[in-house]
């Protein structure tokens, strides 16, 4: 199987380790990785922020991109969705477009998705001891309907227990550009999610889309707690510990 | 009802800094969300409460498709029946029409049960000038009106904002007895206060849940049984509703009503659920001498055909605020105006002016938890973005946001100038956080590090890394 990473620009950004264990592990599912070098952003803020033309500029970019590909696979849910969900609407004027973004968003995937439905991974390749809280994040499951994808993984990890925690699908209060514009209202709902996932005790928050780790993280640091480790889902996949 | 929306980010500010409005909210999210989740459950197959949703998305579609003649097949059977049929374009002509009609029939005091229209359109300031006075008779919207006449903070929990100690202290103040803190008690002591209304009211008014057109009959969904004695005591009764509640046939009824109180308070039936038809005819024991329905425009005809038509098929049971992560933070007055959480923030905007409404649209964080248990399917997240496309498209954003968001897709559109600008930004923000894992205060992101860290990167942009990986390869 011949699949392109989407790396996305926040892992690019601020977690690279992100993006190498996406490609360790789609390469242990058997799959031949390639990344291609000129891809940046989905566009995904400018659409959701209501600059259509902004958005319409960075989809034609990454159609042309990866449309040569028979399978995009990206580290987060939210990415995925913009591609597979919002691109056909962004070119809804555009049959042109539209026609190239719906052969594409078929072929778009998040990375556990793509994991267990379409590579079917067997052995994951990390070693991780420890308990864990898992994050749903609303892109990914409610549009794309990844929840099982991501607890099946870990649970493939012997050392890895699981302790879901009290409203796991509620949002943490990212939101994108929410974060930035209502900064203390964006904190507060965090601060519910970060309280709701250490009461489970668990020694790592666990979740697949970086925008909302990075969010859970940075409350949870402002909150004092410096131990408790907000990790990617695929960094536990491939952890060597 | 005068506007505050402008002002949303002040009033989140003043939501987030009350402990007691904080501990309330905490409880009514509790309240509302676990009730549903149970009584969705109740129902068994899921297929099936699917399928439900579906079937009223096509009837609310099919109506607001033909708009203009169930309206019409309404006014003529609700006309055969006794009533007269009243049409207002603005929150200033319902109230014209209704003061007109108290003075027509000599009416003194008129009692209310609950309507979000008459909080549109101001009603109550309006009937106390005319020397009618006006007595709210929900409990949570009486406790509001002795309250100073505070807005209502939820469409169909008026006062989830406040606590019981709250209550207590202002049953004390305003019926001046001994101060009590059981709730059967302050229920009791309020029913006593408006059992007199009820008995000497000339006038009913109350909202309409739905108008059904083959009978021109108005439905009521009430728990108290206030809405029973505002439209059955009363030798008048007038029903302001929105043009957009209409339906085709009480079986269109029976099957809105499977969703109606399941989503909004998760029982399976209200405790109360009236459907009135006609005025008193020779005969009957009650009811009303004269009826009339003042049907609403304000702001909706214009929704009729345009990309914002799927709002109206809203039921307004608010289970979408219910499960909204930023209103059950900052709680429905914040959002300004008469109607909070995401439907509010669809509607306030449309219905007040985009501009009057700035934030409301961004006001989400678009976790689409709303639309997933909105009982009609109606697509909130896509609603407020189409809102925010609205706004970039007519320059109403701040220039500052106008211009980082070109500019970082002018940035990502170019890999070369993309490359050397995240080089040198994670550089940056590494060199910010001087060894540490998070920086406190990030410049570049005020409201960011207002309530959280800004969690340092690694330091190397994965394209660099891969490059040298592939390099070394």
């Amino acid at each position: 199987m011949r699949v392109a990473l989407f790396v996305t620009c926040l892992v690019d950004l601020m977690r690279p380790r992100i993006g190498f264990a996406a490609i360790e592990l789609l390469e242990a599912a058997g799959c031949g990785v390639e990344v291609p070098k000129t891809q940046t952003c989905c566009g995904q803020p400018a659409w959701n922020s209501g600059d259509h033309g902004a958005a319409a500029l960075l989809a034609k970019k990454v159609i042309a991109e990866f449309e040569g590909f028979e399978y995009v696979v990206a580290p987060s849910g939210s990415c995925a969705d913009h591609i597979r969900t919002e691109y056909p609407a962004i070119f809804a004027d555009d049959p042109e477009w539209h026609g190239r973004a719906v052969a594409l968003a078929s072929r778009v995937y998040e990375l556990t998705d793509f994991l267990v439905n379409v590579a079917k991974l067997e052995n994951v390749p990390g070693r991780f001891a420890g308990s864990v809280t898992y994050h749903d994040s609303c892109s990914g499951l409610r549009s794309l309907g990844i929840k099982a994808q991501p607890r099946a993984l870990l649970a493939k990890l012997p050392g890895v227990e699981l302790k879901e925690m009290t409203g796991a699908e509620e949002c943490c209060g990212f939101g994108g550009t929410f974060s930035v514009k209502f900064g203390e209202v964006s904190a507060a709902i965090a601060e519910r999610k970060c309280s709701n996932a250490c009461a489970t005790g668990a020694g790592a928050i666990v979740g697949g889309d970086l925008g909302c780790l990075l969010n859970i993280e940075g409350k949870l640091r402002r909150m004092g707690d410096e131990t408790t480790r907000v990790l990617h889902v695929a960094e536990v996949l491939t952890a060597k510990e | 009802m005068e506007s505050r929306s402008r002002r949303f980010k002040e009033n989140a500010a003043t939501s987030l800094a009350n402990p007691v409005l904080q501990g309330n909210l905490r409880m009514a999210k509790g309240k509302f969300v676990d009730k549903r989740a149970i009584a969705i459950k109740e129902l068994g197959d899921q297929h099936d409460f699917e399928a439900t949703r579906e079937a009223a998305k096509a009837v609310r579609n099919h109506v607001l498709e033909n708009l203009d003649l169930w309206l019409e097949k309404f006014e003529e059977n609700a006309t055969a029946r006794g009533a007269t049929v009243l049409w207002a374009k603005d929150g200033a002509e319902i109230c014209r029409h209704v003061v007109d009609i108290g003075k027509r029939h000599g009416v003194k005091k008129a009692t209310k049960s609950k309507s979000m229209l008459s909080e549109e359109a101001g009603l109550n300031h309006a009937l106390a000038a005319a020397g009618i006075q006006p007595v709210e008779t929900d409990l949570g919207e009486y406790i509001l009106q002795i309250n100073d006449n505070e807005p209502p903070s939820h469409i169909i929990a008026p006062v989830v904002h406040k606590s019981l100690d709250e209550v207590a202290d202002l049953f004390h103040k305003t019926h001046g007895k001994p101060r009590k803190t059981e709730i059967p008690a302050l229920t009791r002591e309020a029913r006593e206060v408006l059992r007199e209304h009820f008995l000497t009211a000339d006038m009913g008014i109350s909202g309409g849940n739905f108008l059904v057109a083959e009978t021109g009959s108005v439905a009521l969904v009430t728990n108290e049984g206030n809405g029973r004695m505002v439209t059955t005591l009363p030798r008048v009764h007038v029903v302001v509703t929105g043009i957009e509640k209409v339906i085709p046939t009480l079986e269109d009824l029976s099957l809105l009503m499977r969703l109606l109180p399941r989503s909004a308070t998760g029982q399976s039936i209200s405790n109360y659920f009236s459907v009135l038809t006609g005025t008193k005819g020779a005969g009957d024991l009650d009811g009303p001498e004269h009826l009339y329905f003042i049907l609403v425009d304000n702001g909706r005809a214009d929704l009729v055909g345009s990309e914002f038509q799927d709002m109206l098929r809203c039921i307004r049971c608010g289970a979408c605020m219910n499960h909204c992560p930023v209103y059950q933070t900052i709680g429905g007055h914040a959002y300004g105006w008469v109607y909070p959480g995401p439907m509010g923030s669809v509607l306030t905007p449309l219905y007040t002016g985009l501009e009057n409404a700035i934030d409301l649209p961004h006001a989400a964080t678009l976790c689409n938890q709303c639309g997933v248990v909105c009982p009609v399917k109606i697509p909130l997240p896509e609603l407020l973005r189409k809102l925010r496309e609205k706004q970039v498209d007519r320059k109403l954003r701040p220039w500052l946001e106008r211009i980082a968001l070109k500019a970082w897709a002018w940035v990502a559109a170019c890999p070369t100038l993309y490359g050397w600008s995240t080089w040198f930004g994670v550089r940056y923000l590494k060199w910010l956080a001087g060894g540490k894992n998070s920086i406190p205060v990030l410049g570049a992101a005020p409201e960011w590090t207002q309530g959280r860290d800004f969690p340092a990167p690694e330091g190397r942009t994965f394209r660099e890394l891969y490059a040298e990986r592939r390099g070394r390869k």
